[in-house]
């Protein structure tokens, strides 16, 4: 993933306050009808060939640019394509075509408690989850009673993960998550969960992340989120760009579509 | 090339925290905690002692000795190589949603597991002492060995690491392999008489075999067996260089199997 964003530092149209492009981003899976993942499975079917495989583009020509600051949302229908141009965005999934470009730290939040370990307690997986966004121990170290206090968890910071409830591991994934102060952060779905109390204080959270100009990808299906949250947006359906500008434009559009 | 070193630094972070993750969690809510790591071997001893020690009819005091030495290093090999195996698949709920290099996961697992094997080399040194096998300055020498020892979990690692991905069958095989590398180790028996024989080279070409024997001269202050110190470094870097290719080849398909 590092190779390809280090050549594309040399686009020309990259300027200081860019904190992301996508140039022909193409995302194809292969769609085998029955798993193949076992040894004599596989020979069988390579003897008779019987591999194949249908093939399926998640996201097809993908260009767009998001600027330092911008918060954009996401819109599009259930298996349009916006978890997966999320992942690769993050680089879980390399692209098949094209290339991210991307600068600044990037925190995706794509299902709350990425990476935590359930076995591991609330504290140690902070730590955990501080080191695969990248950040020292000694660091995690400063930032750990903050964490803790935003959770509200108390008691629990102690208890294993198993023991959790599902709205205590999102409101710890999402502490942890912009504690750091990434300079692109990634919000699948992820407002969702956890009270109303909660929900208003992690949206107040964002806010003031923002004045301090974090770039935020926000997916979402509540248009009143989007709304509030972002000030651009872009439509993804089947898998291609639809339409990408002011949010307002945008989210009309798609207001439309979903009628 | 560069890139990919700076990924790996800015990561390193990352992997004490999963090299800690994993002694942390080996024996958590166990009592004795990483004590185990230490009991859990001598107990073996004492039972593979009594029984082949009876059996065979080998009374000396160094063959509990000999046993120990061996058994340490198969099972440092048999876990850390099991672990590596199932690395990815762990840890996938991790991999599916975060960009980290992938390797970290099989390097993390063998190195903790080697480390717990470090500490329980205490226990072969007790021992030794206990029954009058005293250490000579060739003790130093072992650090050789039990180096290429750590480059082979690698090589072997990583290699499976990627086969266990794609191939869920794999951790059975790789447990019926594992007996027969056990049994072809010479843990609990001493190999003079089959080495002498036409089947010796079972032993031979076993580089877990020449990795223990030569272990064991240096425990015993006896020369180590060039050629054997030679063939097992020479498999261990083919394993090491094998297993990059393989997974750096494959990683970014691991997700799409997962």
């Amino acid at each position: 993933m590092s190779d390809k964003t280090r050549n594309d530092e040399k686009m020309n149209n990259v300027t200081e306050d860019t904190a992301l492009v996508l140039s022909d981003i193409g995302m194809r899976f292969n769609l085998s009808k029955e798993k193949v993942d076992s040894v004599k499975e596989y020979f069988i079917k390579l003897v008779k060939h019987e591999l194949k495989f249908d093939e399926f583009w998640a996201l097809r020509n993908i260009n767009f640019e998001v600027k330092k600051g911008e918060r954009v949302g996401i819109l599009g229908l259930n298996g349009a394509g916006k978890s997966t141009l999320m992942k690769v965005i993050a680089g879980v999934f390399r692209p098949t075509e094209g290339s991210v470009y991307k600068q600044g730290v990037l925190a995706p939040m794509i299902e709350l408690g990425a990476g935590f370990d359930m076995q591991y307690t609330g504290k140690e997986n902070i730590y955990l989850y501080g080191a695969v966004l990248g950040y020292s121990r000694k660091f995690m170290d400063e930032k750990v009673d903050e964490i803790i206090e935003f959770t509200e968890l108390k008691n629990f910071i102690d208890v294993p993960l198993k023991n959790y409830s599902s709205g205590m591991k999102a409101r710890l994934g999402f502490a942890i998550a912009t504690v750091v102060k990434p300079d692109i952060l990634i919000l699948d779905e992820v407002l969702s969960v956890g009270d109303a109390k909660f929900r208003k204080k992690s949206e107040k959270k964002l806010l003031d992340m923002m004045d301090t100009g974090t770039t935020v990808l926000f997916v979402s299906h509540n248009i009143d989120q989007v709304k509030k949250i972002c000030n651009k947006a872009l439509i993804l359906d089947h898998g291609s760009l639809v339409t990408y500008g002011d949010m307002e434009d945008v989210v009309a559009q798609y207001e439309e579509m979903i009628k | 090339m560069n890139t990919k070193f700076e990924d790996y630094r800015k990561y390193s972070n990352l992997f004490v925290e999963l090299v800690r993750k994993g002694i942390k969690l080996k024996y958590r809510r166990s009592y004795l905690g990483i004590i185990w790591s230490m009991i859990e071997p001598l107990l073996t001893m004492i039972v593979l002692t009594i029984v082949f020690g009876t059996l065979l009819g080998h009374t000396g005091k160094e063959f509990p000795v000999y046993i120990l030495a061996g058994r340490l290093i198969y099972t440092l090999f048999s876990q850390s190589s099991t672990a590596a195996l199932k690395s990815i698949r762990t840890n996938q709920g991790m991999i599916k949603k975060v960009y980290v290099p992938k390797a970290l996961y099989p390097l993390s697992s063998i190195t903790f597991n080697y480390i717990l094997f470090l500490i329980s080399l205490v226990v072969l040194l007790m021992v030794s002492l206990v029954l009058g096998v005293y250490p000579t300055w060739r003790v130093l020498l072992a650090i050789i060995p039990l180096f290429v020892l750590f480059c082979l979990s690698v090589g072997a690692g990583l290699i499976l690491s990627t086969v266990g991905v794609f191939f869920r069958d794999m951790e059975y095989l790789w447990n019926v392999l594992l007996m027969l590398v056990m049994y072809t180790c010479a843990i609990f028996y001493y190999p003079d008489k089959i080495l002498g024989s036409d089947v010796g080279w079972i032993l031979k070409y076993n580089p877990l075999f020449c990795i223990i024997s030569n272990f064991r001269s240096c425990v015993f202050g006896e020369d180590m067996n060039m050629w054997m110190l030679g063939y097992s470094s020479v498999f261990a870097i083919v394993s090491i260089l094998f297993g990059v290719l393989v997974f750096e080849k494959n990683q970014d398909k691991f997700i799409l199997y997962i």
